[in-house]
């Protein structure tokens, strides 16, 4: 047997070191569809507590909204259950060659490719389209997938400090050497809420001939006018080599993701990139619900004005009870408390005054830098984030933070 | 300070501390272990080594330890430094 004793005990240790340093991460047991307000078991074997969800990615409060279920259904019974194969032997069906079609459309671009799922285009998309006479220039925060993509990938990796231009200019001069450049960056930053600077950016990439990769997976179908993504807001619509996004947030929120760029890059990855080769097809059920997702989302701006609504006055009732938070426009609205405990605690104290949020800390954010992630949706009505903010309130005041700084949250609270 | 460790400590601050942060860099501090760089981003300072002083620090020898301190950096430098001039 090759797991032995000193296997189960070494990794039994290891456990043991993460929940002492106060890291370990439980799940909550959810006994209802993804909405604003969900039944909640926990710990396991605790009687079903309704609580406000504040922190899904259902941006759009499309997740469990009838009209995609009813896609889905239909999806179910034309299309089948599962394509039992991978995309390039017989896993493609035409809806999802349509669904690459009208995400093409949507987001400005020259074509599209699915994937199982976003972190999967992360991974696929730089060793199937950049080789070791090129470079890869990420900002420093970007999502860990892409980081993930980029180690499997044999190009030069570089970074630049968040969001800094000048950085990023000074990189871009020092790789004029190298055949191809691309710059990396989310549109918007996952553990943050801020936006990438891609008007810069792009005007950067022109004057340095340099492309330009963004995972806008936090952006797609309600930052912009139209809820295009981060290159909608920024006025640099269909300047975007590359963008990766997913349809398991605002998009639906079940899986798969997607490449979209430039005709040549999509092909590449039609033709090399490894999950896509290697994977599942995405199932039919979830193409027909995204399909169904992209008709919403085309016909009307009111979710995304709805969510603009909810992000402003989440924003100010957080500012004006004296909370830290992560300023931006985004729908993601981090509250800062730094210290892992703290963000343990203080999301088990909201789970008691009936508020779903979970405590961030390392390794998913830098040590140092815990938080509460909230998270908008146009699924939240005022009353929600009225009651959402009473409870905050209540636990901010239990633990003290109220009206703390940076620098005075840390002190209160240094190991 | 050696001429190297003060080569090694102004580019970890100059190309890994934001603006406006004013932790201070001893040749001890921990940076990848304390959360200052990530590991990720320490390729750029490998790279800039190994043009400045001419020489090849193997992959093996490029871990998250021997560049966590200004200090084990410098003797990875001279290490390698002195793996070049004996194979000279």
């Amino acid at each position: 047997m090759a797991f032995t004793d000193a296997a189960r005990n070494g990794y039994r240790a290891d456990l043991e070191a993460i929940k002492a340093a106060g890291l370990f991460k439980e799940e909550r047991l959810i006994h209802s569809p993804q909405w604003s307000e969900i039944e909640v078991e926990f710990p396991a074997g605790a009687k079903l507590k309704k609580c406000i969800n504040i922190c899904a990615n259902n941006y759009l409060g499309l997740s469990s909204h009838p009209d995609v279920l009813a896609a889905a259904h239909a999806g179910l019974d034309t299309r089948g259950y599962g394509m039992s194969s991978v995309r390039f032997i017989c896993g493609t069906q035409d809806i999802h060659r349509e669904l690459e079609n009208r995400l093409t459309e949507f987001l400005g671009t020259e074509d599209t490719l699915l994937f199982p799922s976003c972190m999967d285009a992360n991974a696929g998309f730089f060793e199937a389209c950049l080789n070791e006479q090129d470079v890869m220039i990420a900002d420093r925060l970007v999502h860990a997938s892409i980081v993930d993509g980029m180690r499997l990938c044999k190009a030069m990796q570089d970074t630049y400090k968040h969001s800094d231009m000048g950085h990023l200019e000074d990189k871009l001069r020092e790789h004029q050497d190298k055949r191809f450049r691309m710059i990396i960056t989310d549109g918007v930053f996952s553990m943050d809420g801020d936006m990438a600077k891609l008007a810069e950016i792009v005007a950067l990439a022109e004057t340095y001939n340099a492309m330009v990769f963004v995972d806008d997976s936090h952006a797609t179908g309600f930052i912009g006018r139209t809820g295009r993504g981060t290159h909608e807001h920024c006025g640099v619509f269909g300047k975007i080599d590359v963008i990766t996004t997913t349809l398991g947030k605002a998009l639906g929120g079940a899986s798969g993701g997607c490449v979209s760029g430039r005709w040549e890059l999509v092909e590449l990855c039609r033709q090399r990139a490894r999950p896509y080769l290697f994977s599942n097809a995405l199932a039919p059920v979830i193409v027909a619900g995204a399909l169904k997702v992209m008709d919403l989302i085309t016909a009307s701006t009111d979710r995304r004005d709805k969510l603009e609504w909810n992000t402003r006055y989440w924003r100010g009732l957080l500012t004006g009870s004296g909370f830290d938070v992560k300023q931006g426009e985004s729908p993601i609205v981090p509250v800062m408390l730094y210290h892992a405990k703290l963000a343990q605690d203080f999301a088990r104290d909201l789970f008691e005054e009936g508020i779903y949020a979970v405590g961030f800390f390392f390794p998913v954010v830098p040590k140092g830098q815990a938080r509460i992630r909230t998270q908008l949706s146009a699924a939240h009505e005022k009353s929600h984030l009225d009651a959402a903010i009473a409870a905050f309130k209540k636990v901010g005041a239990k633990h003290g933070i109220l009206g703390l700084d940076k620098k005075e949250l840390m002190a209160k609270f240094a190991a | 300070m050696d001429e190297l460790t003060k080569v090694v400590r102004d580019y970890v601050i100059r190309e890994y501390l934001e603006e406006g942060d004013d932790r201070e860099i001893t040749e001890t501090t921990p940076l990848i272990s304390g959360g200052i760089v990530d590991s990720f981003s320490m390729v750029s300072l490998r790279r800039f080594l190994e043009k400045k002083y001419s020489i090849h620090i193997p992959d093996d020898a490029a871990t998250p330890q021997a560049f966590d301190t200004v200090k084990s950096i410098v003797a990875l430098v001279r290490r390698f430094q002195n793996a070049e001039l004996k194979s000279a």
